[in-house]
């Protein structure tokens, strides 16, 4: 038997009980739209954070106090903690091979007040490299002024939901606001930053370095962005840092430092990873319909036990029989996938059309992963039936005994 | 025992055919010890009482059936001891089957129905046109070759079923009661058909209850409890 008759035939055989084969269309086509929609969510994400990290600037360092890696030592005893990351450390940085220009950082979190008005936010305590490090841009005004950076004057930049959440319409800039027992002068207000890696920008305060020391009383940094003088210096500018620091705390490797390839890599890998299993799930619903196709089969062979004895009166042999059935399951099958594969791409397209700051992209894999599954189910799932029909007893069958 | 019409040769020949169908705990003997010839062009009719085994031979006249002993050959060809394949082959290629409720599938036309044994045997689609155009108008059946079956009478129904069963150009036609079904003038048309058939050379068997059906026939054969109790010859 030809394979286009073969198909034909299948398809002849499916239309002629609609209602069930309807279904387990759908059943098919929602199980390859989830493992496309579920991949393209995940890739979607990824693509996301890899543009913020972008965003950021491509060849920034990061120095945290304390140590990440744990070396197997005894777990530090009471006065044995980290040595605190000081500014005057981040002051000699600045002097580091590579480094181009640093922002320390100092956070907490204050009231801030402004007449009766008052909320509680993070405060950041930086210097005004910050504003060219993490690549912003102001709306109104000045960013900190230059200078000393353990000067503490009292001025603050506002985010801009904090700003027009303490002045509402009234000119903020040039304004008073009281952060703790202090009053700050307001000089600027940040640039409508949008998200940035979850964390927005918009509703903080933004104060010298060393007035948030003195808010918070603590003489440690949170931590110091370091922006290296290109791509390349990366490595030698680690190096440096790690080497000043030493020196500095009396030999101690006390800190750790993060580029911004190394977290980029470690944030790809975990949404990779979530992708696959997102995806995976997907697959299972997609097999689960598998079970559905099998069903459809059964019950098609069962209803048909006539005609497959009709077919072996009229000489197919049971290679023949069972391709008759299995054609039907990959039909099933592949007309699902298919029908998905639209469904998801719609999907996509609609949703990317909608909202504009996060977009759904498909893994070139996705599609193939589900037409595979699929297949590969309807094949799996199609074989038992088809067995049992090819095996019928040509007289038993006609006879319906 | 009669012998074939001399001068033809055998296309069927049965010896020692025995069949037993374990029902429960008990065993049916469909057929014990049947001896058969068949020669080419016979037209023979197989009556005999219900439960006397005459559905029975003919599944394995037709090869849909294996005895439990005895030999069949078929054109010369030993058949007991083929393969599922070859004996698939052997109805596809020699054997035209009617049954009593016509086994047409519903969901295709007459002509599609007409076409299914070439397209499972692989024929191309245009021979296939050819060929299945042929064997409807044979029947006179070409005004209703794109009806379905649901849309024809138990008289077409059956005659399609015929042009079905021929269009393979087998030499051997096996029909169980083909008029069960039928009120006697679309009785009376289908075994014309089949005498038609008869008539250009096939082989015919036919299994009938009808005694004035079976007296129409060259030979009859009558079956008793799963033997050849009559044999005769016109
Ligand atoms: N598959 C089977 N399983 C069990 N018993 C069977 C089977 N097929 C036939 N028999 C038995 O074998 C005997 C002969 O059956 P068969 O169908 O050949 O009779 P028949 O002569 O065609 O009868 P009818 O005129 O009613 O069609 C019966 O007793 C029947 O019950
Ligand atoms: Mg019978």
């Amino acid at each position: 038997m030809r394979l286009r008759d073969t198909l034909g035939f299948a398809f002849q055989a499916l239309g002629s009980h609609s209602a069930r084969t309807w279904l387990t269309l759908l059943a098919v086509g929602l199980g390859t739209a989830a493992v496309v929609l579920l991949s393209a969510l995940g890739e979607g994400a990824r693509a996301y954070v890899e543009d913020e990290f972008t965003q950021l600037g491509t060849h920034l360092l990061i120095v945290f106090p304390g140590r990440n890696e744990t070396t197997g030592g005894p777990p530090p005893l009471l006065g044995e903690t980290a040595r605190d990351l000081t500014l005057d450390d981040a002051l000699a940085l600045t002097r580091a091979r590579g480094v181009a220009r640093l922002a320390p950082l100092s956070v907490g979190q204050a009231k801030v007040s402004a007449g009766s008005r008052e909320r509680e936010v993070n405060i950041i305590g930086t210097t005004a490299d910050f504003l060219g490090v993490r690549h912003l841009s102001m709306a109104q005004g000045q960013f900190l002024p230059p200078g000393d950076p353990t000067r503490g004057h009292a001025v603050v930049v506002l985010g801009k939901t904090l700003a027009s959440e303490l002045f509402g319409h009234h000119q903020a800039v040039g304004g008073w606001v009281r952060i703790g027992e202090r009053r700050f002068r307001v000089t600027g207000i940040l640039a409508d930053t949008g998200q940035s890696l979850g964390d927005t920008l918009d509703d903080l305060a933004i104060i010298p370095v060393a007035s948030a020391q003195a808010l918070f009383n603590s003489p440690g940094l949170f931590r110091i962005l370091v922006e290296a003088r290109g791509r390349s210096a990366l490595p030698g500018a680690e190096a440096a840092i790690k080497d000043l620091i030493r020196a500095r705390h009396e030999g101690e490797d006390d800190v750790t430092v993060i580029t911004q390839d190394a977290m980029l890599a470690t944030f790809d890998k975990i949404l990779k990873a979530l992708t696959l299993a997102v995806a995976g799930i997907g697959a299972i619903s997609l097999a689960v319909a598998g079970v559905l196709i099998m069903n459809v089969m059964l019950v098609s062979v069962s209803q048909r036990t006539a005609e497959v004895g009709l077919l072996k009166a009229l000489g197919a042999a049971q290679g023949q029989v069972a391709a008759l059935f299995i054609a039907e399951a990959l039909l099933l099958a592949g007309a699902g996938t298919l029908a998905g594969l639209g469904l998801a791409l719609g999907a996509v397209q609609g949703f990317n059309g909608i909202f504009t700051s996060f977009q759904l992209v498909i893994p070139a894999w996705a599609p193939i992963a589900a037409v595979a599954v699929s297949l590969g189910s309807g094949l799996v799932f199609g074989l038992a039936p088809a067995l049992r029909a090819a095996r019928l007893d040509p007289v038993v069958a006609l006879t319906g005994r | 025992m009669v012998q074939p019409a001399s001068g033809e040769s055998a296309v069927i020949e049965l010896t020692g055919i025995e069949r037993r169908f374990q029902v429960g705990d008990q065993v049916v003997a469909a057929l014990r010890g049947v001896d058969l010839t068949l020669g080419d062009g016979d037209y023979a009719a197989v009556m005999g009482p219900s439960g006397s085994g005459k559905s029975t031979l003919l599944n394995i006249l037709g090869l849909l059936d294996r005895p439990d002993a005895g030999t069949y050959a078929l054109g010369g060809v030993e058949t007991t001891s083929l393969n599922e394949e070859r004996r698939a082959r052997l109805r596809r290629e020699r054997i035209g089957f009617i049954f009593q409720s016509f086994h047409l599938i519903p969901r295709l036309t007459a002509a599609g129905n007409v076409e299914l044994p070439l397209t499972l045997a692989g024929v191309a689609p245009k021979e296939r046109r050819e060929r299945v155009a042929a064997a409807l108008d044979a029947l006179g059946l070409t005004p209703r070759a794109h009806h379905r079956p649901d849309q024809l009478s138990g008289g077409q129904r059956q005659r399609v079923a015929i042009a079905r069963a021929t269009v393979m150009a087998p030499e051997l036609i096996l029909a169980d009661e083909p008029t069960g079904n039928l009120d006697r003038a679309s009785g009376e048309e289908v075994i014309r058909a089949l005498e038609g058939l008869n008539a250009r050379g096939l082989t015919l068997i036919l299994v009938t209850h009808d005694p004035v059906l079976g007296g129409r026939a060259r030979r009859r054969i009558r079956m008793a409890d799963g033997a050849v109790a009559e044999d005769l010859c016109a």
